[in-house]
């Protein structure tokens, strides 16, 4: 089994090298099948370990010593177990459909080989963050995603707003890496390990305010990689990078990072409810934040990646509330069909030729019904309408902010089910229904090729039927994360499910009646919290005002005043001693022989002198 | 009695004579004529030292200086013999081309 | 006693033959007294029972060397006075009592190591000539072959350079010369 464990790993590794050699050349459409291939392969194997994890139990392999330096003993050891090899397969299977969908996204792109060096580099390095045994290798594959990420958001660098959005994200990311490290120097400091397994053997002992403080190093590190409030504004604006890039890593993948880390230190946390009840409350929080976000946003991708950023509150509230194995299944079915969300926004795009604004399209179903259907069967799994996906680890997450009684959490995400309805099917209608706008514009939409579409059928499949693994999900996850009962009278629960349902069903049938009736009046947009919304609450504009521009006059004062008057000015003064020094001693040089040798009888003198002390010395 | 002492100092005082000469002479001739005083001097040094430790070293030291001293005059007249017929004069401060 | 008359007369001679060396402005005097302070050095050698050194001292220097210096003088023009524009005499006189001073306080300071001991002692009741032979042509062979090829070297190079174009007058070479700084 360890052989099918590193072929899991390395295959993308070995895809990203390979594709790596070609990266500089044009087009060459064999890089994207041999990558796509790899990535397949390593699916393959993660759905072999998880059949094997499945019948015997985990798998922990040491690969080698990788740091040994005092006491410090950190091995390159990897582990598959019951969380592990979910994320593995979730992982690999929206890459390997992303890498194929990227065939045909990509065809046009002059960097077409590295685009899939990058990503496979990406899938590596998730790999690693997943399957690591300790804490340091998750960091490692944590900083990879981060860099990948970088990279493939400013893919195309020549645009100014792709590589500052990808400034913007990896600086964010750097922000929270750091609470991440002060996690990390924190375990290693009391714990003297930083194995999964003696950090959880050793934190009951271990006071509560030192596991409290970790807890909470270890969730900023969450934070900025799964992009919570405050450090949200960069997932909105990493939307710069290629479709494929933000179908994979801000959706499925990266962003559901910091859920992970959280579900992977959940022995930790489940010692310190106080602080999972902040990270729920701070989950609940940005579901509804971002959601009113995605309301009034007109752009394509935008409103994707609110929806996202507000799933990724809903995981959070299920994470802190202790509700491991319901975090673990929203985060597959999220990323099955906010992949699919995005990929089908990413035809559109195709169509619309790069086109984002969805007040610019309408009646694309006409003209593109493959990718319609896949986009309606997505929305509709966001919506959590039964028996699509979402419906089932939604409904679970509302039941478990229910059942621990926090009700305030529980009207939250109730509300925010209802928006989250509501803006998908905003998306939806204003796309591929109502008035033809684009015809103005003279844009011929058509659909994506087939094979990009057939690569779709898999995620549109587990969209609608991945709720019913539930039972056996649970089942299998709870063999390693702590079991979550819920304890709520079946009639109520029916009731919930029903409410939760009856808001679903009803933003989804508001905005169906009012976008075919031509949406809202103009009026509206000239409202003050329209504009708050379609600002971002101003988000944006309060950081650059209080911390960009601060932080710029400092730098400013700091490059004019201390390192051009200060530091620069002493290296000068240095290097104008120096050469002043050589005009002057350059006058020695004079060529005459007289003057050369009284300068030798100087030195004859000198060597004396030395002489003389030295001998006075001894 | 006459020691070592007094060889020495009076090496001293031959060197320092050939110094003079080193600086103050600007013929080039004349410069070799100081070359050939501080060699001097220092041969008497190291005779005076071979006797007063009985070791012979010093005198060997002593004979290959005169060796080198007559090559070093050949080859120096030589050269010098050249100079002057190119330029007419073996005054020092005609010969200025390694102005740095 | 005799000796230290002799070592106080040949000091006052060889400094004052040397004085007039350095600073005699007639090219043929500082030879002259070049050549007469070489011999009252070899006197010291005699001195300090080194016979064969006095006896090299007045063959080498005086005979060879001062005939060396006395032929090429022939070249140059030795009837006029040198005329030598000293710059900067106080720097040159500073440097020179400071280079006696130490010189002087170096020599007479007590030697730092006092237990020298003789790579190659003098023996008793062997003569100053034999001895050097002994050593020379035991010990000291390779270095003494070796200066017997440099003087053969420095023979000829002595010989290349200064017969080079010999048969040629001064002012081809100044005409040459003048072309080659014209073509610079």
């Amino acid at each position: 089994m360890e052989n099918y464990l590193y072929t899991a790993l390395f295959a993308p590794l070995a895809s990203s090298l390979f594709v790596a050699l070609f990266a500089a050349r044009p087009k060459m459409l064999f890089t994207g099948i041999v990558a796509s291939l790899l990535i397949a392969v390593s699916m393959i194997c993660s759905f072999v370990l998880l059949v094997d994890v499945n019948t015997y139990g985990p798998l922990h392999v040491t690969m080698m010593d990788w740091i040994a330096a005092g006491n410090l003993e950190i091995p390159f050891g990897f582990v598959v177990d019951e969380v592990s090899v979910i994320m593995m397969v979730t992982v690999t299977l929206v890459s390997t459909i992303v890498h194929i969908y990227s065939i045909g996204y990509m065809d046009h792109d002059k960097s077409f080989n590295r685009f899939f060096s990058y990503l496979s580099a990406f899938v590596f390095s998730m790999m690693i963050l997943v399957m690591s045994d300790n804490f340091v290798g998750l960091f490692i594959g944590w900083e990879g995603v981060g860099l990948c990420s970088w990279l493939l958001i400013g893919f195309w660098y020549h645009k100014h707003s792709a590589s500052w959005a990808a400034n913007e994200a990896f600086i964010m990311n750097r922000i929270a890496d750091l609470g991440m490290l002060m996690g990390l120097f924190l375990i290693y400091w009391n714990v003297g390990s930083f194995q999964y397994d003696d950090v959880f053997a050793a934190a009951p002992e271990l006071p509560v305010g030192i596991v409290v403080t970790i807890g909470i190093f270890l969730f900023i590190g969450a934070m900025g990689k799964s992009a919570q409030f405050p450090l949200h504004t960069w997932l909105a604006d990493a939307m710069e990078g290629p479709t494929p890039v933000s179908a994979l890593i801000h959706a499925a993948t990266m962003v559901t990072a910091g859920v992970y880390l959280v579900i992977r230190a959940g022995e930790l946390y489940s010692l310190i409810p106080h602080v999972g009840f902040a990270i729920a409350s701070l989950g609940a929080f940005v579901a509804v934040f971002a959601a009113s976000m995605a309301l009034v946003n007109n752009d394509l991708k935008r409103i994707i990646a609110y929806s996202t950023l507000s799933q990724l509150g809903y995981m959070f509230v299920a994470a802190g509330l202790g509700a491991y194995w319901i975090a673990l299944f929203h985060l597959m079915t999220h990323a099955f069909f906010k992949s699919l969300l995005f990929l089908g926004a990413g035809n559109v795009m195709h169509a619309m030729h790069d086109e984002l604004n969805i007040k610019k399209m309408g009646g694309l179903y006409g003209s593109m019904k493959a990718t319609a259907i896949l986009m309606s069967v997505a929305s509709v799994a966001l919506a959590g309408i039964y028996p699509f996906a979402g419906f089932f680890s939604k409904d679970k997450i509302l039941e478990v902010a229910f059942n621990e009684g926090a009700y305030g959490l529980w009207l939250a995400l109730f509300i925010g089910a209802g928006l989250t309805a509501f803006y998908s099917f905003r998306l939806v209608m204003l796309v591929f229904f109502g008035e033809k706008e684009h015809v103005k514009y003279g844009i011929h939409p058509h659909d994506a090729q087939p094979f990009v579409i057939y690569a779709l059928l898999p995620l549109g499949l587990l969209a609608i039927v991945a709720g019913f693994f539930e039972p056996t999900f649970e089942a299998f996850v709870t063999r390693l994360v702590s079991e979550y009962h819920i304890h709520i009278p079946h009639a109520t629960e029916y009731l919930l499910i029903a409410a939760t349902l009856g808001i679903a069903l009803s933003g989804i049938g508001f905005a169906v009646y009012k976008y075919k009736r031509g949406g809202f009046s103009k009026s509206l947009e000239e409202k003050a919290c329209y504009r708050l919304l379609s600002n971002q609450y101003y988000i944006p504009k309060l950081y650059e005002r209080c911390i960009m521009q601060p932080f710029t006059v400092l730098s400013k004062f700091v490059w004019q005043k201390i390192d051009m008057k200060v530091v620069d000015f002493t290296v000068d003064i240095i290097a104008k001693c120096i050469y002043s020094s050589g005009q002057e001693a350059r006058k020695i040089q004079s060529g005459n022989l007289s003057d050369m040798l009284r300068w030798m009888i100087v030195g004859m003198l000198v060597l004396l002198a030395f002489a003389i002390i030295y001998s006075a010395m001894m | 009695m006459i020691g070592l002492t007094h060889y020495l100092v009076l090496t001293g005082i031959l060197f320092s004579i050939g110094l003079v000469g080193v600086m103050r002479r600007t013929n080039l001739l004349m410069l070799f004529f100081s070359t050939e005083i501080l060699l001097n001097a220092v041969n008497i040094g190291f005779v005076a030292v071979s006797k007063f430790y009985g070791d012979l070293s010093g005198q060997m030291f002593a004979f290959f200086i005169i060796a080198v001293a007559a090559s070093e005059v050949a080859v120096g007249l030589g050269l010098l013999i050249l100079w002057y017929k190119r330029n007419g004069s073996v005054d020092l401060n005609s010969l200025q081309m390694m102005r740095g | 006693m005799y000796e230290v008359i002799a070592f106080y007369l040949f000091a006052a001679l060889t400094i004052a033959m040397f004085t007039i060396v350095v600073m005699s402005k007639n090219a043929l005097y500082a030879m002259s007294a070049l050549a007469g302070g070489m011999i009252f050095i070899s006197g010291f050698f005699f001195l300090l029972d080194a016979e064969f050194l006095g006896v090299v001292q007045i063959v080498v220097y005086s005979g060879a060397i001062m005939a060396l210096y006395a032929f090429g003088m022939m070249f140059f023009d030795t009837t006029r006075d040198v005329s030598e524009k000293m710059r900067s005499k106080k720097i040159a006189y500073t440097l020179f009592v400071l280079s006696a001073a130490l010189i002087v306080i170096i020599l007479c300071a007590p030697l730092a190591s006092s237990s020298v001991q003789a790579n190659f002692p003098t023996v008793e009741h062997v003569g100053n000539v034999q001895m050097i032979g002994l050593v020379l042509f035991t010990k000291y062979l390779i270095p003494f072959e070796l200066a017997a090829i440099m003087l053969l070297v420095a023979m000829i190079a002595g010989i290349v350079l200064a017969s080079k174009k010999m048969d040629e007058h001064l002012n081809i070479e100044d005409e040459e010369l003048g072309n080659v700084k014209e073509s610079r």
